[in-house]
Parts: C-alpha cells; sequence; structure tokens
C-alpha cells in the first residue's frame, strides 16, 4: 500500500520548489476533477511506494476560493496518510493561521519550517521543542532552496504515517466557543460518520460555513438547535461565529510566537530597501517600464532576432532541410515525398521552431519577475487602471505572459481569485500579440511598410491593448459580467534572488509546452495543408491554384471581401492561422512556393506586397491578431473556463470583435486614403462603429440599483 | 471612529472591528487583520490607490474601498 503524503501550504512559502526537490523529474501534472485548479503529484526520490500530492498554495480552509475548497475536500475525502505542513519561518505568524486549520482534520501532521536561513540571517531564533508541543506536531528546519532539512521531514512522515499516530490540536477557543462546539459535537454525532472528523465539522458548523452544510443533510430540527447554540454564542462574544474561530484562532497564534519566537529588532531588512525604491510614488512607473522594456529588447528585439536568425537561416535552412532534401533522393524517394518532407513539414514547421529559442528567452525573463516577487508588486502598481476596467490588477500578470504566449497567458489567470475578473482577464487576455504573432506583424511590417516599420509592431501592441480595455469597459456592463468588483487583498511576498533551477525548470515547463504544440498540432496542420494545397480533388498533385485548398479558400473568402482581403491565399491562411498563428506564415510560405519562409523572406514579402494593399495588409494583420486564437489557446481557455458554454461565447466575442474591428479599419481607413470608395461596407463599418461607441458610452446600471428602485416603487405603492 | 482608508502613511494604528460580510471580510481577516491587531501604513501605490500595510511582519495590499471596513483606532 502506497503512503500519500499531501504537501500543504500558504502560497509563497517555497512550496514549489520544495515539490520539485522531493520529488525530482518524476512529477505528473493534471487537474484537480470538475474545477481548473492545477494538481502535481509525483514519487519521492528513492521510495517508490511513496507519492507525494501537491496541494494549491491557501492561506485558510475557507469555503470562498476554489483552491481552498478543492484543498478541504481532498483533505477530508481522499484522506492523504499525513500532512507535510510547509510554513515560511520569516513569516510563520500569518503561515501558522493555515497550520491551526490543518491539526484539526485528524489526520497527522509534520511541520517544515522552511526558509530557515532567511531566519537565522535575520538573527531571528525560533525555539523548535516549545513550538512542536504548542502545535501538537513535529517541527523540522528546512531550506527548500538549499535542499537541507528535506530528509527528516519525509522520514518522519513516513514513520507517522506507518504508525497511524494521530495530531492533536493543542489550541481551545475560549470557553463559551468550546462550549458550543461541544454542544454542537453532541448534536451532529449521528451525522458524522468518520469521528476523527469530528472537531473539524463541529468547527465549520460554528461558522455556518456553505459548502459544509450543503454536503452534511442535517435535520431541521437539528439545524435549530445548532443555530440557537451559535445565536447564544454570538450574542456572548459580541461577533459573528466565523469572525470568532478567525480571532481566536489568531489569538492563539500570537500567544505561541509571544513564546516561541525571539527577534532580532533590526532596522529594514534588505527586501524594505529594494521595496521602498521598486514601489516609491514617483519612481514605481518608470522602473516598471524600464523591467518592461529590458524584457521586450531582449528577448523581442535584440538577442530573440539573433537566435531566431540563426535557428531559421543555419539550423534549419543550411543544416537540416539540404540534409534531409539530399538524404531523401539519394534513398530514391518520390518527389512528392520530398516536397512533403522538405516543403510541407520543414517548411512550416521550421519558420515555427524558429521561435523557440525566443520564447525560451522571454519565458527566462518572466520567471526570473515571479520567482523574484515583483511580479505581486506590478499587480500592485497597475491595480487602478486594471479595476476601471473590469479586471483586477493580477490581470496584469496573464496580460504580460500572454504577451510571450496565450497558452500559459491563459493558465496565469488563475492567480485571480474572483470569478468574474478571471473570466473577463481569459476573454481579453489573448488579444495582447502573443510571441507566435509577431511573424504575422513582421511579415506585414515587412512586405507593406518597409520604410516606416518601425510604428507597426507598437501599433499592434496598442491595438491590442486598446481592446483588452474596450471589452472590459464594454462586458462589465453585460448581464455576463454585472456585479461587484473583486476584493484586492493580496500579499506582497519578500523580494529574494531567484534560484538558478526553479528559473530553468519554469523556463523548461513552459518552452516545453511551446515544443510540444509545434511538433504536434503545428506538424499535422502543416502536413494537412501541405496535402490541401498539393493535391486536387483527384487526389492527383495540381498546382495550387486548382488544388482542394484553393476552392476552399475561394469558398469561404467572400466572407473576408469587406475588410479587404478577400482572395483564397489570405482566406487559407487565417484559418490555418486558428491553427496555430505562426501557421500564417507558414502557409504563406507553402502557398508561395517558397520551403522555410521566415517571415522575413525577401521572396515571401515580395509574394505578399503584391497581394494586398496598405489599408488590407492592416485589416488583415488586426483581425488576425484580435480573432480566435490557436487552438492550444482555445483548450487553455476551455481548461480554465470549465466548460464550453464560455469557451464559445469566449472564443465567439474575440473573432465577432476582429471582424468589426478589421471591417472598420478597411473601410474606414480606406475611404479616408481614397483607397476603397463609399459603399454599402462603408455604412456597415459606420453601423459598427456607432454601435461600439454606444456600448463603450452607454451609462452603466449595476444589478444592485434595480432593486433598490423596485423596493422604492413598493414603498410608494 | 475611523477607517483605515483615512489613516496616513506612516501612522501606526490598532484595529477595532471590521464591517462588511461574507467572501471580503472572511479574506481579510484570514490574511491576519483581526480585532486588536497593529497595522502599519506603509505607502500608497504611485497611482492613489491600493494601500501598502505591514501586518503581523509582512507586507498586504489593499484597496482602499476594501480598508474601508476595517475600523481603526
Amino acid at each position: 500500500m502506497a503512503i500519500k503524503i499531501a504537501l500543504a501550504g500558504n502560497p509563497n512559502c517555497g512550496k514549489t520548489t520544495m515539490f520539485n526537490e522531493l520529488t525530482g523529474s518524476s512529477q505528473y501534472v493534471g487537474n484537480w476533477p470538475g474545477v481548473t485548479v492545477e494538481k502535481k503529484e509525483g514519487k519521492l526520490k528513492g521510495h517508490r511506494d511513496v507519492i507525494i500530492m501537491d496541494l494549491p498554495g491557501i492561506y485558510s480552509l475557507s469555503p470562498y476560493t476554489l483552491e481552498e475548497v478543492v484543498t478541504r475536500n481532498y483533505l477530508l475525502n481522499d484522506r492523504p496518510d499525513v500532512i507535510i505542513n510547509l510554513v515560511d519561518a520569516s513569516n510563520i505568524e500569518r503561515n501558522l493561521y493555515l497550520t491551526t486549520q490543518l491539526v484539526e482534520i485528524g489526520i497527522p501532521v509534520v511541520i517544515a519550517l522552511n526558509m530557515i536561513d532567511i531566519v537565522r540571517k535575520n538573527g531571528d531564533k525560533i525555539n523548535l521543542e516549545k513550538l512542536s508541543k504548542e502545535l501538537g506536531c513535529e517541527v523540522y528546519e528546512t531550506s527548500a532552496l538549499k535542499g537541507s532539512g528535506l530528509k527528516e521531514v519525509t522520514d518522519k512522515a513516513i514513520a507517522l504515517a506507518k504508525s497511524k499516530a494521530k495530531t492533536i490540536p493543542q489550541h481551545t477557543f475560549d470557553n463559551v466557543v468550546e462550549n458550543g462546539l461541544a454542544q454542537i459535537e453532541v448534536a451532529v454525532d449521528s451525522i458524522i460518520s468518520n469521528k476523527e472528523q469530528s472537531r473539524w465539522y463541529a468547527i465549520k458548523i460554528f461558522e455556518r460555513d456553505e459548502k459544509v452544510l450543503e454536503q452534511l443533510t442535517i435535520d431541521s430540527s437539528i439545524k435549530q438547535k445548532v443555530e440557537e447554540i451559535i445565536v447564544a454564542c454570538e450574542a456572548d462574544m459580541d461577533d459573528d461565529s466565523e469572525s470568532i474561530i478567525t480571532n481566536e484562532r489568531y489569538i492563539y497564534i500570537g500567544k505561541i510566537i509571544k513564546k516561541c519566537l525571539n527577534k532580532k529588532q533590526v532596522g529594514m531588512t534588505t527586501s524594505d530597501k529594494i521595496d521602498r525604491i521598486v514601489t516609491n510614488r514617483w519612481l514605481a512607473l518608470p522602473i516598471f517600464v524600464v523591467v518592461m522594456f529590458i524584457v521586450y529588447f531582449v528577448s523581442v528585439s535584440w538577442l530573440g532576432t539573433i537566435v531566431t536568425d540563426w535557428t531559421n537561416d543555419t539550423l534549419f535552412g543550411a543544416w537540416i532541410q539540404p540534409a534531409v532534401g539530399d538524404f531523401l533522393a539519394n534513398v530514391g524517394a518520390a518527389e512528392w515525398l520530398q516536397s512533403l518532407v522538405v516543403d510541407g513539414i520543414i517548411g512550416g514547421v521550421g519558420a515555427v521552431l524558429g521561435f523557440v529559442p525566443q520564447m525560451m528567452i522571454l519565458f527566462f525573463f518572466l520567471s526570473i519577475l515571479e520567482d523574484c516577487g515583483y511580479m505581486a508588486r506590478v499587480a500592485f502598481i497597475m491595480d487602478r487602471i486594471f479595476r476601471k476596467f473590469g479586471l483586477s490588477g493580477k490581470s496584469f500578470i496573464p496580460m504580460l505572459i500572454a504577451s510571450g504566449c496565450g497558452v500559459p497567458g491563459v493558465m496565469a489567470s488563475r492567480t485571480i481569485e474572483q470569478d468574474k475578473d478571471r473570466k473577463m482577464t481569459i476573454m481579453t487576455t489573448t488579444f495582447i500579440p502573443c510571441g507566435a504573432k509577431l511573424p504575422i506583424i513582421a511579415l506585414i511590417a515587412g512586405a507593406m511598410f518597409a520604410e516606416k516599420s518601425w510604428w507597426v509592431a507598437p501599433s499592434a501592441y496598442f491595438l491590442g491593448i486598446a481592446m483588452v480595455l474596450f471589452s472590459g469597459i464594454v462586458l462589465k456592463k453585460t448581464r455576463l459580467f454585472l456585479g461587484d468588483p473583486a476584493p484586492f487583498v493580496m500579499e506582497l511576498p519578500q523580494y529574494h534572488v531567484p534560484g538558478a533551477k526553479g528559473v530553468l525548470i519554469h523556463m523548461w515547463e513552459r518552452g516545453k509546452a511551446f515544443i510540444i504544440k509545434a511538433g504536434t498540432i503545428i506538424f499535422v496542420a502543416c502536413g494537412v495543408i501541405w496535402f490541401l494545397s498539393s493535391f486536387g480533388w483527384n487526389l492527383q498533385m495540381a498546382e495550387e491554384g486548382d488544388s482542394i485548398l484553393a476552392s476552399i479558400g475561394n469558398v469561404i473568402a467572400p466572407i473576408f471581401a469587406p475588410l479587404g482581403f478577400g482572395n483564397w491565399k489570405a482566406a487559407v491562411a487565417t484559418v490555418t492561422g486558428l491553427v496555430a498563428k505562426e501557421n500564417v506564415v507558414g502557409t504563406f510560405g507553402v502557398l508561395f512556393g517558397i520551403s522555410e519562409a521566415a517571415e522575413d523572406d525577401p521572396a515571401l514579402l515580395a509574394q505578399v506586397a503584391s497581394m494586398f494593399t496598405v489599408i488590407s495588409a492592416y485589416a488583415f494583420m488586426a483581425f488576425n491578431l484580435l480573432c480566435a486564437p490557436c487552438f492550444a489557446a482555445i483548450g487553455a481557455i476551455k481548461r480554465e473556463m470549465g466548460g464550453w458554454k464560455w469557451t464559445l461565447i469566449a472564443v465567439g466575442y474575440q473573432t465577432v470583435l476582429a471582424y468589426a474591428v478589421a471591417l472598420i479599419i478597411f473601410q474606414l481607413g480606406g475611404l479616408v486614403t481614397g483607397a476603397v470608395s463609399f459603399g454599402p461596407g462603408t455604412i456597415a463599418a459606420l453601423l459598427v462603429l456607432g454601435f461600439m461607441l454606444w456600448m463603450l458610452f452607454r451609462p452603466y446600471k449595476p444589478v444592485k440599483k434595480e432593486k433598490v428602485l423596485s423596493a422604492g416603487g413598493q414603498v410608494n405603492v | 471612529m475611523r477607517t483605515l482608508k483615512t489613516i496616513n502613511c506612516g501612522e501606526t494604528v490598532t484595529v477595532v472591528k471590521l464591517s462588511g460580510e461574507g467572501a471580503i471580510k472572511r479574506r481579510i481577516m484570514d490574511m491576519g487583520i483581526t480585532k486588536g491587531t497593529s497595522i502599519y501604513v506603509r505607502k500608497v501605490a504611485p497611482l492613489g490607490d491600493p494601500v501598502e500595510v505591514t501586518v503581523r511582519g509582512y507586507e498586504l495590499s489593499l484597496r482602499k474601498a476594501d480598508a474601508e471596513m476595517i475600523l481603526v483606532d
């Protein structure tokens, strides 16, 4: 029988680092059933029969966030053999709050007092013996970053699991509360099957925890009796039951801290000093801009371009492609096979894989920003702006990451607690041009705006941001998002130097996701497109103009005619862009018969330039940037939205908005520059623009006010 | 009675009571802002909101709208 160890703790307590240290490479990442919270498990190094379950980082076991509910349900229903509770020793007071709740569940608990090196460095002292006695469970000092103390903790956890010893909560509430809890325990005794959990349930019932009350079927007579007990306690303590419990827990922790922690009074820590500058009233925004600029300059403009060029021109262009071509010719492969492999597959996938080094550099920076604690400050600095648009300051993080890749960007929306804010973020985050959309921008900029192309890329970002803000304001007023803005109560963790290992693992995990996507979806898509564009309906090899793809393109092209790109190649490229955005460039390459086409290939640029006008090219770019993202991102949206309904709402909204914006750009922009004459398209564009402006400026009526109004009406009657 | 919202940077105050209810109140309390806790108002974000406070030895940021729920002395 395998032993199950659950790893529980606050966010920012080093849990991910410890999990990586304990399990090495034997990790399995999935989702908790039915919800969108990530589930990680792995085998303990050197113990094949010990499973480590990494629980979500949480502050409490309240019923209000998904992560907390998932953790509770797991601990109560799946009953791991033992809990390792990570406690950030440098922030022990708040961390122990979760501990007081974990010890009540009836599962043995071992405490790993993590980040002990920071405490020592500060000159503080924690009395382990006393702490252990006060909490009723063993306490070990650890440093996950340095790998120290981990063996002692896991050995103890395994021993506890084998001995089936119990952790008995040492904490007692105020006498009045204890009295009430005892009465509740007796009253509901027949309902609780597992007696080890009866104290936990009694406390939750006392708190009137909705989730627990839903789950337990309590008789109305018992319910009434319990309610009387709670009301009596509340009257006695002059507070609501939930607050009484929370208060009492912190009072108890305060007592422990007094006994066990010997804090050396020092002035400001290094972290304080950094924070004083980084979030300074006047310096914060300039520093923010500089940080973002450095990230983008290095990963997109300078180093990113160098490595991408090398991958495209040298690795694929000079080495792989000729080698594969020669090999296929030498073994006497059929001409169509050579064409499939060299032009179709290597041509398409090569352009995409050229992005991997660039993406890795971007992810490297983002990992550092996250690990060192700056990301939380970003949310702190940006909250004021984002809140106006129905988003949280934390929405900045997904959007920043989405500028690298929409898939992790959408997944990063998990850090937003409030459901509406999260959904809004997911719906709008892919408007920010991701790394894979950069080749589209580069292609259009290079082909159409060669002389003045410096403004094209910034304008694409500006367009993306404008659409995020527009959507925030407009969607906030719709029925889907009516309601109060989310609370923003966020910890600002201490700054620390990120561990190289953690950053590299992080970077690799994100990069790997992209490579897998390139290696699977895009690989297949390129093969399919090569087939469709190389074969006619008679399944014989044909010229592109007679291919299956051409006829498909011809059928759907009229849809895009009002947007200025109603020719089949542009239509096909747009459709393959739905499979993966990078494919737009790859597809043009394949369709124009240019193998291994990078976005700056002169032949490709010339071909693309002949296909568009300046205005229609920009409309094409705008549509492709804003419309439904690639399938991988749609998959991520579905995962985070938790179902198809919201996924379809999100993708549908994005595509309709993209169409509207491209229509306005082409029709009205064309009218102004004289490229398009006045016609039905102009009228349609004006109507759409008018509708969008009305949506933007119409007054915002929250639901609450309507309720007040109707109540007032009744008074008048 | 003053609320946390009205407190200037650099002041230290003690929590008297929390108004409001439900998820937001529980969240604020879970993060350690309970009756009798001392709160040091550290700074205001560059754009004027949210505020950063030190509570129970760590840094917490919260919006002024939520800080209004916290009655202090």
